[in-house]
C-alpha cells in the first residue's frame, strides 16, 4: 500500500542511527511499517530498503521468516487459536469451529468490513489455560463459545479499545532516544573503525 | 561425470588413482618420510597419512587426496555455510569420534577423518534421504539429469529407497525470476549457493530465501526480477535443476554434449571456458575454473551470446557487388575480385587501409598484419578510435591476480562491470575481502563505486588534474605508498580524448614509479591483436586517420577485418564520411553489420567455436581456443581469408620464402607467431595447449608517451558529454543473440536529477542535444550517479545515435540541451 509516513521515516531513522550496523535496525522498522498499516506492504519494504541501504529482496527474506509480519491487508484483529496439543484435547478446534461460524469466515482469512481475521496456530505457550488463543497478541484463557462472542463484541462495541490496540501496534508510548543519544550507533561503528 | 561442471577444475589428469599407485602409497608410510620442511600438516585421511597446506577445510583436504565427500552447498569459491549436511565425515577429536560437517571444519595437523565408515555412510544416507522426500524426482524431464550432484550422490551415497510416503510439497513449476532464468522450487534443495553467489560474488542481491520451515524458499522481491550481468553462474552452480536458463532449457541431454575447452572471446578477460555443442551446433558455454583468471565465472554476455553463432544471419557464402546489390557468388570469383581490387590499389602507395583483427584469434590477426605488410599499408589499426594508444600496453604490465592481490587498485577508465564483467567480479571481490584498497577516478559513479575505498569524481578530461589533487591527499598518497599499487586503464569516456587517460596514467606513474599497468581495453582479442602487427605505427595511421584519410578519399579500399566503424567508432559522422568516401570496402565478417552493407566484397568468416587457434588477454595472457563445430556455410577463418588474398596479389604477394606460405594449419601459424612476434616464443602450440592457465607473454612495445592533457574551459550553460559502453548494447553478438537482444537499456540522456529540474523538463522528455558537431534528440533521464553539469549517454543503442555529437579530434565534447520542440 504505501510507503513509510513523513512522521515514521524519522522515526526509523532515529531506529537506524542507533544502530552500528544499519541492516539491525531491519526488524524494529518492519514493526514501524506493520504499525502503520496494519500489514507490512510490499512499498513499504521497498522504501525501508531504501533508508537502510539494502536490497528489498533482502527485506522480503528476513520479514518473511517472520509469522507475525503480514504480507497481505488482515483485520483490525487479529484472533490466532491455538490448536495444539492442550488446547485441542479441551477443545480447541470446536472453540475454532465456533469463531468461524460466528464471524462467518474460515481460519486464515479476513471478514468483508476489515474488523476480524481468524488464524489457527501452534502452541502459545499458554497450555495451562485451554483453550487459548490471543487477539492482537493479547491472551485470553479457557475461553469459551460464550466468552468468544462477548470478545467479539466487546470489540466491536469499542470496549476493548484500551487493552487491544489495532493490529500492528506493539506498545503505545514509543522509546524515543534522547537527544545525546542521536548517532549512538554511528559513533560506536567509528569507534570500532578507528581500532 | 560425477561432479557438477560448476567444480570443474581446468585439469583433470590426476583424477583416478590405480590400485597399485595406493598400494606404492601405503608402503611409503612404512619408510617413514622425513618431515617435510615446509609448513604442511599431516592428516590422517581413511587411514593414510596426507599433507595438506594448514588453514584449509576438512572437505577439501579429503577430495584432494582421494577420498570423495560428497556435497551440494560447497563451492570452493565461496564461504561455506553447511546448509546441505551432505559432507558429513567423522574425526576423531579429544572428546572422541564425531560426525562433522566437514565443509565448516578446519584441517589441524594430526587429525585423523574417516570418510567412509558405516556411521558416516548412515549420516550421509539419512540426509539424502531427507534432501529427496520432497525432491520431485522429475529428471527425465529436468535440464540437469546426466549431469546433476544430487542425482549422482543418490546414486553413490543415497540409501537407494525412501520411507517417504506422503504427499511432496508442491509449487508452480518453473518461475521465471528474470529474462534469462527460471526456477523450479519443487527441485531446490535450499543449498544456498545461487542466493550467496548474488550476494558474495555478484554483489546483486536481488534473490533471498524467504519464509522458514518446510516453506522456505528462493525468491524475488516482488516484481523485482533477479537482473544481474552474472545470473547465468547461479544456474551453472544450482547443484539441482532448479534454476534453468532460458537459452539452453531442453535443447540438449548433458550426455548428448560435445565439448572442447576453450577461451570467451566476448571481451579481453578471456575466461576459460567449455564450449558444448550437441549435432554440431553449440548450445552451451559453462565457466572453468582457471585460478589466473575467471575462477569459474563468466558473464551473461559470454555465456549466452552463443546464439549469435548458430543465428540464420550469419554469413555463410562470399559475395560481391552487382547492379542488384550484393550478389552470392564463389570463393574464388568473391577473392579474385578483392584481389583484383586491392591490386589496382596498390599503384598508388598508402592506399589501402586495414582496420579490425581483434575479434579473431592471434593466427588471424597476425596473418592479416602480415598481410598490410606486403601490401605495405601502414593504415591499419585494430581498434576503431574507441580504445587508447597501443602504448598503454608498454607499461609495466599487471595480472588480474596481481591487480586483486595489490594493496591499491587504481581505476582510470571504464566502468568494469559494463565492459569486462569478470574483471569487474575479481575486483570486486579484492575489495570485498579487504585484501586491496579501489582508487577510483572517474567522471560518473561506476559499478565499482560502491566497493571503492575512495571514488573521485573529475569532470571529463579532468584527470590529470584529480590525480594532481589526490596525490596532495595525504591518506591517498600514504595509501600508494603502502604497497603494491596495480592501475586499471582503459577508455571510460568514448566523447573525450584517450589522451586525458594517458596523462593521468603518466602522472600516477611519476608518483608510484614501481606501480603496474592492467590495460582495460575491452575487445576479445584486441591486445594480441595490437600485438601481432595490427597496432598502427603512430597516431597518423591509427584508426582514426585511417577514416579520416578514406573520407577524404584518399584511400582506395578499405579492409574490414571484423570491424564496424559505422556503429563502433564513436565519432559517427566520421565514420559515415569515410565509408562513404572509400572507392572500395571489402568486409571479412561473420554476421552483416551496418559497414557490410556497403561493401564491395564479402568474405564470410569462421566465428568463435567454429576455428581454433590461441588470443591473448589483458594480462598478454595466450591461451587456446577451439573448434568444435563445423563453420557456417563455406565460411573460412580470417587467417586463412588473408593466405587466400595474398597470393593472389600478383608482385604483391605473399613472397614464396614468407613463413606463412608454408602454413597449412592453424597450427603452423601458432608456431610462426611463436618463432617471429616478439616476446612470443613461449607462447608456442605445446606451451600454451599444456598449461592450465595460458602463458603470459611480454609486450614489447614503446610506453605510450603524454604531452599532458588539459580540457579546454568551458561555461556554465553546457553540459560535458560522457559517452561509455552498457554490456548489452546494439552490438552484434548481442543482437544476433535472442536471448540478450532485449537486454539492451536503449538509448537516452542521463543528467542529475537536479539538472533535470533546473532544464524545465520531465524525465522521459525529449530534449535536443547540440554540440559543435551535430544535434540529436534524445529521451532524458534522471541518474544521481551522474554529477552536475555532466551529461552521460550509452553507446551504441537502439534508439539514439549519440555518435553524431562526438567530434574525436576535440579533446572532449561540450553539450547544450534544450527542451524539444
Ligand atoms: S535454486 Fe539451486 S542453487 Fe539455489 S538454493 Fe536451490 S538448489 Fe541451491
Ligand atoms: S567477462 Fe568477457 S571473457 Fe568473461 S565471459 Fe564475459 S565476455 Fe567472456
Ligand atoms: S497447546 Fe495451546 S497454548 Fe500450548
Ligand atoms: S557441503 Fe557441507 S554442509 Fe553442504
Amino acid at each position: 500500500m504505501s510507503r513509510l509516513s513523513d512522521h515514521h521515516v524519522i522515526v526509523a531513522n532515529d531506529i537506524i542511527a542507533r544502530c552500528p550496523r544499519p541492516k539491525s535496525a531491519l526488524i524494529p522498522v518492519l514493526h514501524l511499517a506493520q504499525e502503520q498499516d496494519g500489514y507490512v506492504s510490499t512499498d513499504a519494504m521497498e522504501h525501508i530498503a531504501e533508508l537502510i541501504g539494502i536490497t528489498p529482496a533482502e527485506v522480503y527474506g528476513t520479514a518473511s521468516f517472520y509469522e507475525m509480519f503480514k504480507f497481505e491487508p488482515v483485520g483490525k484483529y487479529c484472533i490466532n487459536v491455538c490448536t495444539n496439543i492442550s488446547c485441542q484435547l479441551l477443545g480447541a478446534w470446536e472453540l475454532l469451529e465456533h469463531a468461524e461460524e460466528r464471524l462467518g469466515i474460515k481460519s486464515g482469512s479476513t471478514t468483508t468490513d476489515g474488523m476480524f481475521t481468524i488464524e489457527d496456530v501452534e502452541c502459545i505457550a499458554a497450555c495451562t489455560e485451554a483453550p487459548a488463543l490471543q487477539v492482537n497478541y493479547r491472551y485470553r484463557y479457557r475461553v469459551t463459545n460464550e466468552d468468544f462472542d462477548a470478545l467479539v463484541d466487546d470489540l466491536r462495541n469499542g470496549a476493548l479499545d484500551d487493552e487491544i490496540p489495532p493490529h500492528g501496534t506493539l506498545a503505545r508510548v514509543r522509546q524515543t532516544t534522547p537527544d545525546n543519544w542521536a548517532d549512538t550507533g554511528r559513533r560506536a561503528q567509528e569507534a570500532v573503525d578507528a581500532r | 561425470m560425477s561432479e557438477s561442471t560448476d567444480d570443474t577444475q581446468a585439469s583433470d589428469a590426476d583424477e583416478d588413482v590405480s590400485a597399485d599407485d595406493v598400494d606404492a602409497a601405503v608402503d611409503e608410510e612404512v619408510t617413514e618420510e622425513p618431515e617435510p620442511e615446509d609448513d604442511s600438516i599431516k592428516l590422517i585421511i581413511d587411514g593414510v597419512e596426507r599433507r595438506v597446506d594448514p588453514g584449509g577445510l576438512v572437505i577439501d583436504a579429503c577430495n584432494e587426496h582421494g577420498s570423495y565427500v560428497p556435497h551440494f552447498c560447497y563451492h570452493p569459491r565461496m564461504s561455506p555455510v553447511g546448509m546441505c549436511r551432505q559432507c558429513l565425515v567423522e574425526v576423531e577429536g579429544p572428546r572422541g569420534t564425531m560426525t562433522v560437517v566437514s565443509c565448516m571444519t578446519p584441517t589441524a595437523d594430526g587429525q585423523v577423518v574417516n570418510t567412509a565408515t558405516p556411521a558416516v555412510k548412515r549420516a550421509q544416507e539419512g540426509v539424502l534421504e531427507l534432501l529427496l522426500a520432497n525432491h520431485p524426482l522429475d529428471c527425465p524431464v529436468c535440464d540437469k539429469g546426466g549431469e546433476c550432484p544430487l542425482q549422482d550422490q543418490a546414486f553413490s551415497h543415497g540409501p537407494g529407497e525412501s520411507r517417504y510416503v506422503e504427499q511432496k510439497r508442491h509449487y508452480e513449476k518453473p518461475i521465471p525470476i528474470s529474462d534469462l532464468v527460471y526456477l523450479d522450487r519443487e527441485r531446490c534443495i535450499l543449498c544456498d549457493r545461487c542466493t550467496r553467489f548474488a550476494d558474495e560474488v555478484a554483489g546483486d542481491k536481488l534473490i533471498h530465501f524467504v519464509s522458514r520451515g518446510n516453506n522456505t524458499q528462493v525468491m524475488t522481491f516482488p516484481d523485482e526480477p533477479f537482473v544481474s550481468y552474472f545470473s547465468g553462474n547461479t544456474v551453472q552452480i544450482c547443484p539441482v535443476g532448479a534454476l534453468t536458463a532460458k537459452p539452453y532449457r531442453f535443447k540438449a541431454r548433458p550426455w548428448d554434449l560435445d565439448q572442447v575447452e576453450s577461451t570467451c572471446m566476448g571481451c579481453a578477460v578471456g575466461c576459460r571456458i567449455v564450449v558444448q555443442a550437441s549435432r554440431d551446433e553449440v548450445i552451451r558455454y559453462q565457466g572453468v575454473d582457471s585460478d589466473a583468471v575467471n575462477w569459474g565465472w563468466m558473464c551473461d554476455r559470454g555465456r549466452f551470446n552463443f546464439e549469435a553463432l548458430n543465428s540464420d544471419q550469419r554469413l555463410s557464402e562470399p559475395m560481391i557487388r552487382t547492379e542488384s546489390g550484393l550478389t552470392p557468388t564463389t570463393w574464388n570469383i568473391a577473392l579474385d575480385a578483392a584481389a583484383g581490387v586491392l591490386r589496382d590499389a596498390l599503384a598508388t602507395p598508402e592506399s589501402v587501409g586495414v582496420l579490425g583483427g581483434s575479434r579473431g584469434t592471434n593466427e588471424d590477426a597476425y596473418a592479416w598484419a602480415q598481410l598490410a605488410d606486403v601490401m605495405g599499408s601502414s593504415y591499419r589499426d585494430a581498434q576503431v578510435g574507441d580504445g587508447l594508444p597501443t602504448g598503454i600496453l608498454g607499461y609495466p604490465r599487471a595480472t588480474i591476480n596481481e591487480a586483486a592481490n595489490a594493496s591499491t587498485i587504481v581505476l582510470m577508465g571504464p566502468d568494469l562491470k559494463e565492459e569486462l564483467g569478470v574483471l569487474y567480479l575479481r575486483l570486486r571481490d579484492a575489495a570485498e575481502k579487504r585484501r586491496s584498497r579501489i582508487l577510483e577516478f572517474s567522471a560518473t559513479e561506476t559499478g565499482l563505486t560502491p566497493y571503492a575505498w575512495k571514488s573521485i569524481r573529475h569532470e571529463p578530461g579532468a584527470q590529470s588534474a584529480a590525480v594532481a589533487a589526490a596525490l596532495s591527499d595525504e591518506a591517498i598518497a600514504d595509501q600508494l605508498a603502502a604497497g603494491p599499487v596495480v592501475i586499471v586503464a582503459g577508455r571510460g569516456n568514448l566523447a573525450e580524448s584517450p589522451d586525458a587517460v594517458i596523462a593521468a596514467v603518466d602522472a600516477l606513474f611519476d608518483a608510484v614509479p614501481e606501480a603496474t599497468v592492467l590495460p582495460a581495453l575491452r575487445r576479445g582479442n584486441v591486445n594480441g591483436a595490437l600485438l601481432m602487427g595490427m597496432a598502427p605505427a603512430d597516431d597518423e595511421h591509427d584508426a582514426l586517420a585511417t577514416l579520416q584519410a578514406a573520407s577524404e578519399g584518399r584511400l582506395d579500399v578499405l579492409i574490414l577485418v571484423g570491424s564496424d566503424p559505422l556503429s563502433d567508432c564513436p565519432d559517427a559522422d566520421l565514420a559515415r564520411r569515410a565509408i562513404a568516401g572509400v572507392a572500395r570496402v571489402i568486409s571479412v565478417d561473420t554476421h552483416p553489420t551496418a559497414s557490410t552493407q556497403r561493401a564491395d566484397v564479402v568474405l564470410p568468416a569462421s566465428s568463435f567455436a567454429e576455428k581454433s587457434g590461441t588470443t591473448t588477454n589483458l594480462e598478454g595472457r595466450v591461451t587456446d581456443v577451439n573448434q568444435k563445430v563445423t563453420a557456417t556455410g563455406t565460411s573460412r577463418p580470417d587467417w586463412m581469408i588473408a593466405l587466400d588474398l595474398g597470393v593472389r596479389l600478383g608482385e604483391r604477394s605473399f613472397p614464396s620464402d614468407h613463413p606463412l606460405r608454408g602454413a597449412a594449419t592453424v597450427d603452423d601459424v601458432t608456431e610462426i607467431v611463436a618463432s617471429t612476434v616478439e616476446g612470443f616464443a613461449g607462447a608456442s602450440h605445446t606451451e600454451v595447449k599444456n598449461t592450465v592457465d595460458g602463458v603470459v607473454v611480454p609486450a614489447h612495445v614503446p610506453r605510450a608517451t603524454s604531452a599532458g592533457f588539459s580540457p579546454p574551459p568551458r561555461n556554465n550553460y553546457d553540459y560535458r558529454l560522457v559517452i561509455s559502453r552498457k554490456l548489452f548494447d546494439d552490438a552484434t553478438g548481442t543482437q544476433m543473440s535472442r536471448s540478450l537482444a532485449n537486454l539492451a537499456p536503449g538509448g537516452g540522456l542521463y543528467l542529475n536529477p537536479l539538472d533535470v529540474a533546473q532544464l524545465g523538463v520531465e524525465v522521459g522528455d525529449d530534449v535536443t542535444v547540440t554540440s559543435a558537431q551535430s544535434t540529436v534528440v534524445i529521451n532524458v533521464a534522471g541518474d544521481e550517479r551522474v554529477p552536475r553539469g555532466i551529461a552521460w549517454s550509452p553507446f551504441n543503442q537502439a534508439g539514439a545515435s549519440v555518435g553524431d555529437i562526438v567530434d574525436a579530434g576535440a579533446g572532449v565534447t561540450d553539450v547544450r540541451i534544450e527542451r524539444a520542440g
